[in-house]
């Protein structure tokens, strides 16, 4: 039993003392248990990340139990760490610690929290499992593990039909990818003979250039491997195409969005392309492939970003667009410039979700920006913890001198892609930058549309409802919000208000809930000052120790692009940031204004590029369509109808024998067998 | 345990208990039945305890001339013992389900169930061809009554349907065995496994026997006297049409169709092939579409038997133990599927999903059981699902992409339709005041659930327990198969080896 054992298995153990003990184990005991266990395995994992990070540690694999031999099919439960693994332990326990934390404030009025918080850890154990695998079943293990605390978490409030079609939804399109996911380990064992990912990684390269029929054509073995996983990358990870599911499941409690949709689980596909980078570096077909597809669900997310009106669904399309620089990045080549944007955006896209979390806990659950404003006097703390998300998110900093942490990842990134010098990858170049400027814009658009201006609250719903329930009337209209009420009742303002607020007065979030954010603002200011030396320099190879491809020839590159390059981010950061305070604190009819000239591409955009309308149309309702079709007309009218109603029939009309043959069918059965009998014995005894 | 007979003993006590049942009072039925299944799990116990694992192929073997060359032959592999595992821990399962919900001719009924314990037994157990025969149709009888006696409104149709799909396979059976009989000059099976037969013959005799396995598996478009023999059954009837009498086709097609034919069987493989894919896309498809409860896993476990049999014809040996999994897997999944059917329908006596909503509200324990099942079904990782559709998938992959892509796609109807099924009855609000007064579940049912749910796990985590009595059973039908096993479609070409592969390859090489 050693460290990581600990680590990886007490959030399940107390993920199932929280989940079965349930109600009987009553709320604090289920809240401290799984609190708990994981700040043990936060405590435990952050040793392991600093000898790695000190260069003391090696990779090793500590064996669990053994699972499947079928043939020359041999897999094992067992628990890998490197140096691949040790950054992903501190970023799932370090998140989640802190998610679990946050949500005693955030989920203290729910009657069902120990059902919650059992979810909360069993999704980190599935994730543990998904990052520490040493076989590729394992991590199709996680990774099904973790869809499904996704789907349960999605769906925590299941009396809300939108919750749970999210849910539903999540699950379904995450496993199209895990079709793929499934083909490529299937594809893989039959050209490996094996699903060890050492086994296999250290097999790739000699597979380079050779061919495999697939689907009935011949292809490059590893382009058709690698496109398969990732495949399911991009389920998982939601790119462009099976991203659909992602802004949906914000029906989630917010500290689930900020830990599975933002931090961790949605990282699982760029993490499963760094562990295997080995392979995908054997194809430049497939690394091609992960370059546009990153590159179009950075620029395509970014863009639906900037109009949707739902704070988390504008933080939903962030993170979508964010995975896509990490999915560039990889597919260049810049494994380590991914994995380092995957670190800092853990930090601070939680922040940014749990501070939104905040908000809305603030604004008795109005989730609608358009109904916010001025919110900053209200709750300076959650304002300055969001503002410190977004420039971490944004890029903010000074070229070569200092900056907060995403202004190293992403520059890191985007450097890289134009080092890289392919066509594609000035593509991805062109289109991370412009990516960058819409991030810029939206993310500060949702600042001052938050906290700028003038309160806005008093077209709210909610807001009414809550200043409603506070005037004494026991009348609780937003039961369709599917869960308990909030408890900001306490509100004594009465007679008319012209200032906006409807006389509302929103609450600074409780101690448990701010903590998590200043944590998380420390991390969001300083994670890439303090970690860019060891994800992404020279030299940087002795730390990932072959846990992934890493080219020092790129990073010599990298340090080599023009200067114009280096100062494009800043360039174009700056710029979102202007227009964003055109927009909505200078001029705020400017917005308007824009969406009459540009009516139908406000349209497209608000609608999210018609994908959803698209899919119902091509998917789902021929599904259904066919399913009854071979119901009704295959099943009843056909086989049924010329099968066993057809012989009734005949049998019906036939002689007077076979009719009554048909009044006693057990005695004509048992008469067949007699019949058979018969004949059997009298054959043995001719014979 | 030598020269203790066992297979018989464990033939016997149904059939006493059988007897036992029609001549006690009937309120005491089901206590003898309890009872007798009960002795008959414990027996099953010692039998998989004593297996000797990697030992001799046959075990327990009895022999006794009967009369004019008619013997009672019994004996079994790791394949046999398995699924008399199964059928021993299913059994208690099923008169647990009976319990309160059967209220008429219960001595009746009680003795049908055991006499078809005892056949279905004695389907894996026999060892000669004819012994094999009398189980493999006999044992209908039973279930035909339960349908037909205690089954729902439309329950004469349902038999009647029943009735004639088996029995036009089983005629036409009867008739190869006839033949073999002649030509091998033994109806001794394991002699039967390694005869050769020629080849040209081995055509017809194989199109004989996939009659009668293809309509008990039951294989697409001989289906669709499984959703109505399900929807009429009582619960019990369900949980073992669905748990043992589908695994006697797969049964038949490992014991006889693929070690007696194996030629016939590779030149089949395609046929298989084509009418398992066609089984995973449609019935997964009007799985989708169901408002019956029962017809709407029942048309989930047609998409699950085509998994068995694509691995079946895989010709290796995942897809072999893969399908043996899948096999057990089901025979627990669907049983258990059926009875949390069962559950709320004795509560509601509705199988109407719209008519319930909301269960996890005021049925949570009830919800948890129900939603392991439904992730079971779908092959979460974990769960003894994943394993079996793995090795399944993974093994005729090795003998078709085609075939692995189309049957992979069960993997995301399969979800759609089990989560929407969960969706609608334990999710949402309660819509229907007596859906909503439901309690939840009670010792008896607790009993059900949980020792079924302990194995799903068991079977997902640790697989090994179960696939390795089974391990040199499927290795030496492999090395029968390895002559016949048709070429797969991969064929991995090596490449000119290139100077090694540095990032200077990817230049100009853009998409």
């Amino acid at each position: 039993m050693s460290a990581i054992h600990i680590i990886v298995f007490l959030p399940l153990l107390a993920a199932i003392i929280a989940g079965l003990g349930n109600k009987q184990l009553g709320n604090v005991p289920a809240k401290v248990v799984t609190t708990g266990a994981l700040f043990i395995s936060c405590a435990l994992s952050w040793p392991i990340f600093l000898s790695f990070l000190s260069g003391h540690a090696e990779a090793h694999v500590s064996p669990v139990l053994h699972w499947v031999t079928s043939g020359n099919l041999d897999f094992a439960w067992a628990l890998r760490v490197d140096t691949l693994t040790a950054v992903m332990l501190v970023v799932i326990t370090s998140v989640s610690a802190l998610v679990h934390l946050y949500s005693w404030g955030y989920m203290s009025d729910e009657p069902d929290q120990p059902r919650f918080f059992a979810y909360l850890s069993l999704f980190t154990f599935a994730m543990l499992m998904l990052v520490t695998a040493d076989n590729l079943v394992q991590m199709f293990f996680g990774w099904e593990g973790v869809g499904l605390a996704s789907y349960l978490l999605i769906g925590f409030w299941f009396r809300k039909p939108s919750a749970n079609a999210a849910a539903m939804k999540a699950f379904v399109v995450n496993r199209v990818g895990d079709l793929g996911f499934m083909m490529g380990i299937f594809g893989t064992f039959l050209v490996f003979g094996t699903v060890s990912i050492p086994a296999i990684l250290e097999a790739a390269p000699g597979m380079a250039g050779s061919t495999v029929g697939f689907l009935g054509h011949r292809f490059d073995t590893m382009t058709v491997l690698c496109l398969l996983l990732f495949i399911g990358a991009m389920g998982k990870s939601a790119q462009l195409g099976l991203h659909t599911w992602l802004p949906d499941a914000m029906e989630g409690p917010t500290p689930v969005s900020a830990l599975i949709h933002a931090a961790t689980m949605v990282t699982a596909g760029v993490f499963m392309v760094c562990r295997l980078s080995p392979m995908f570096e054997t194809s430049p077909t497939a690394l091609g492939f992960v370059t546009f597809i990153g590159a179009a669900t950075c620029f395509f997310a970014a863009t639906i970003g900037t109009t949707q009106t739902d704070i988390k669904r504008v933080i939903a399309y962030s993170t979508c667009s964010q995975l896509g620089y990490m999915f560039f990045a990889a597919g260049v080549g810049a494994y380590g410039a991914a994995m380092f944007h995957l670190f800092t955006h853990a930090f601070f896209k939680a922040l940014l979700f749990l501070g939104a979390g905040s908000v809305i806990h603030a604004m008795h659950h109005e989730q609608d920006m358009r109904y916010y404003g001025g919110l900053r006097k209200h709750i300076p703390i959650t304002f300055w913890a969001m503002t410190a998300g977004t420039l971490a998110i944004t890029g903010v900093g000074i070229v070569d001198v200092v900056g907060f942490a995403g202004f190293y990842s992403k520059d890191a990134i985007l450097e890289a892609a134009f080092a890289r010098g392919t066509e594609l990858s000035h593509f991805a170049f062109f289109m991370g930058i412009f990516a960058a400027l819409l991030t810029s814009f939206y993310s500060w658009r949702l600042v001052f549309l938050t906290f700028f201006g003038k309160p806005r609250w008093e077209q709210s719903e909610h807001i009414q409802h809550a200043v409603h329930d506070a005037h004494g009337h026991d009348d609780h209209g937003h039961e369709g919000h599917g869960h308990a009420h909030h408890g900001h009742d306490d509100h004594g303002h009465h007679g008319h208000h012209s200032d906006g607020t409807a006389g509302y007065h929103p609450h600074e979030s409780p101690a448990v809930m701010l903590t998590p954010l200043v944590i998380l603002s420390i991390g969001a200011i300083f994670a890439g000052l303090v970690f860019n030396h060891a994800f992404v320099s020279e030299g940087t190879g002795e730390f990932w120790k072959g846990s992934l491809v890493f080219s020092e020839h790129l990073i010599h590159a990298m340090h080599q692009v023009p200067h114009w390059v280096k100062w494009a981010p800043f360039t174009v950061m700056a710029t979102g940031l202007l227009i964003a305070w055109y927009a909505y604190i200078k001029n705020t009819k400017f917005p308007a204004a824009l969406v009459d000239q540009f009516g139908f591409l406000y349209r497209f955009l608000l609608n999210k590029w018609y994908f959803d309308e698209l899919y119902h149309f091509i998917f789902v309702r021929p599904a259904l369509w066919l399913g009854r079709v071979f119901w009704k007309v295959g099943d009843i009218g056909i086989i049924d109808r010329f099968g066993p109603n057809g012989a009734a029939w005949v049998v019906a009309k036939g002689s007077r024998a076979a009719v009554k043959l048909q009044s006693g069918y057990l005695y004509s059965y048992a008469l067949v067998m007699l019949i058979g009998l018969t004949l059997a014995i009298s054959w043995v005894i001719a014979q | 345990m030598t020269g203790f007979p066992i297979l018989s003993v464990m033939l016997l006590v149904p059939l006493v208990t059988a007897v036992a049942c029609l001549l006690v009072d009937r309120e005491q039925a089901r206590t003898v039945a309890l009872v007798g299944t009960l002795i008959d799990f414990v027996l099953g116990m010692l039998l998989w305890a004593n297996f000797d694992t990697g030992g001799a192929q046959w075990q327990f073997t009895e022999h006794a001339a009967l009369f004019a060359g008619f013997e009672w032959k019994l004996g079994i592999d790791g394949i046999a013992l398995m699924l008399i595992a199964l059928t021993v821990f299913l059994m208690p399962v099923c008169i647990g389900a009976s319990w309160l919900s059967i209220d008429k001719r219960q001595g009746e009924y009680y003795a049908a169930f055991m006499l078809m314990e005892t056949l279905m037994i004695g389907v894996f157990a026999a060892q000669d061809l004819f012994l094999f025969y009398i189980m493999f149709e006999a044992g209908l009888i039973p279930m035909y009554l339960i349908i037909g006696i205690w089954g729902g409104a439309e329950r004469i149709y349902a038999s009647y349907k029943f009735f004639l799909y088996t029995l036009l396979g089983s005629v036409l059976m009867l008739i190869a065995m006839f033949w073999m009989v002649n030509e091998a000059g033994t109806t001794d099976i394991p002699t039967l496994m390694v005869y050769n037969f020629p080849v040209h013959a081995q055509t017809w005799l194989w199109l004989a026997f996939f009659a009668s396995f293809a309509v008990k598996m039951p294989m697409w478009p001989v289906h669709t006297w499984l959703p109505d023999a399900h929807v009429q059954a009582p619960t019990g009837g369900s949980v073992i049409l669905a748990g043992v009498l589908l695994k006697m086709g797969g049964y038949g097609f490992i014991r006889f169709s693929l070690p007696m034919f194996p030629e016939a069987s590779a030149q089949f493989a395609p046929l298989i092939w084509g009418l398992s894919m066609a089984a995973v896309v449609i019935t997964s498809l009007i799985a989708l579409v169901q408002h019956d409860m029962k017809k709407l896993i029942a048309y989930s476990s047609v998409a699950h038997m085509a998994i068995v049999t694509i691995g079946l014809f895989a010709f290796n040996e995942q897809g072999l133990e893969g399908s043996m999994i899948v096999m057990l897997s089901h025979g627990l999944v669907a049983g258990a599927l059926f009875l949390c059917v069962g559950v709320i329908y004795d509560r509601l006596h509705t199988r109407e999903i719209d008519r319930y909503g909301g269960l996890a509200i005021n049925m949570p324990k009830y919800a948890l059981f129900f939603l392991l099942f439904t992730m079971a079904s779908i092959g979460l990782p974990g769960t003894s699902g994943f394993v079996g559709e793995f090795l399944s998938l993974l093994g005729v992959y090795q003998a078709s992409s085609w075939v692995a892509l189309i049957c992979t796609t069960g993997i995301i109807l399969g979800a759609a339709y089990m989560l929407y099924l969960y969706r609608r009855v334990a999710f949402g609000e309660q819509k229907n005041a007596d859906a909503a007064a439901m309690p939840d579940l009670d010792a008896r049912e607790w009993a059900m659930m949980v020792p079924l749910a302990a194995v799903v796990l068991w079977m997902g985590v640790y697989p090994q327990s179960f696939l390795d009595p089974m391990k040199k059973d499927i290795a030496a039908l492999d090395a029968r198969l390895a002559q016949a096993r048709p070429k797969g479609d991969a064929d991995v070409k090596m490449g000119a080896p290139k100077p090694a592969a540095e990032h200077e390859a990817h230049e100009g090489e853009a998409h």
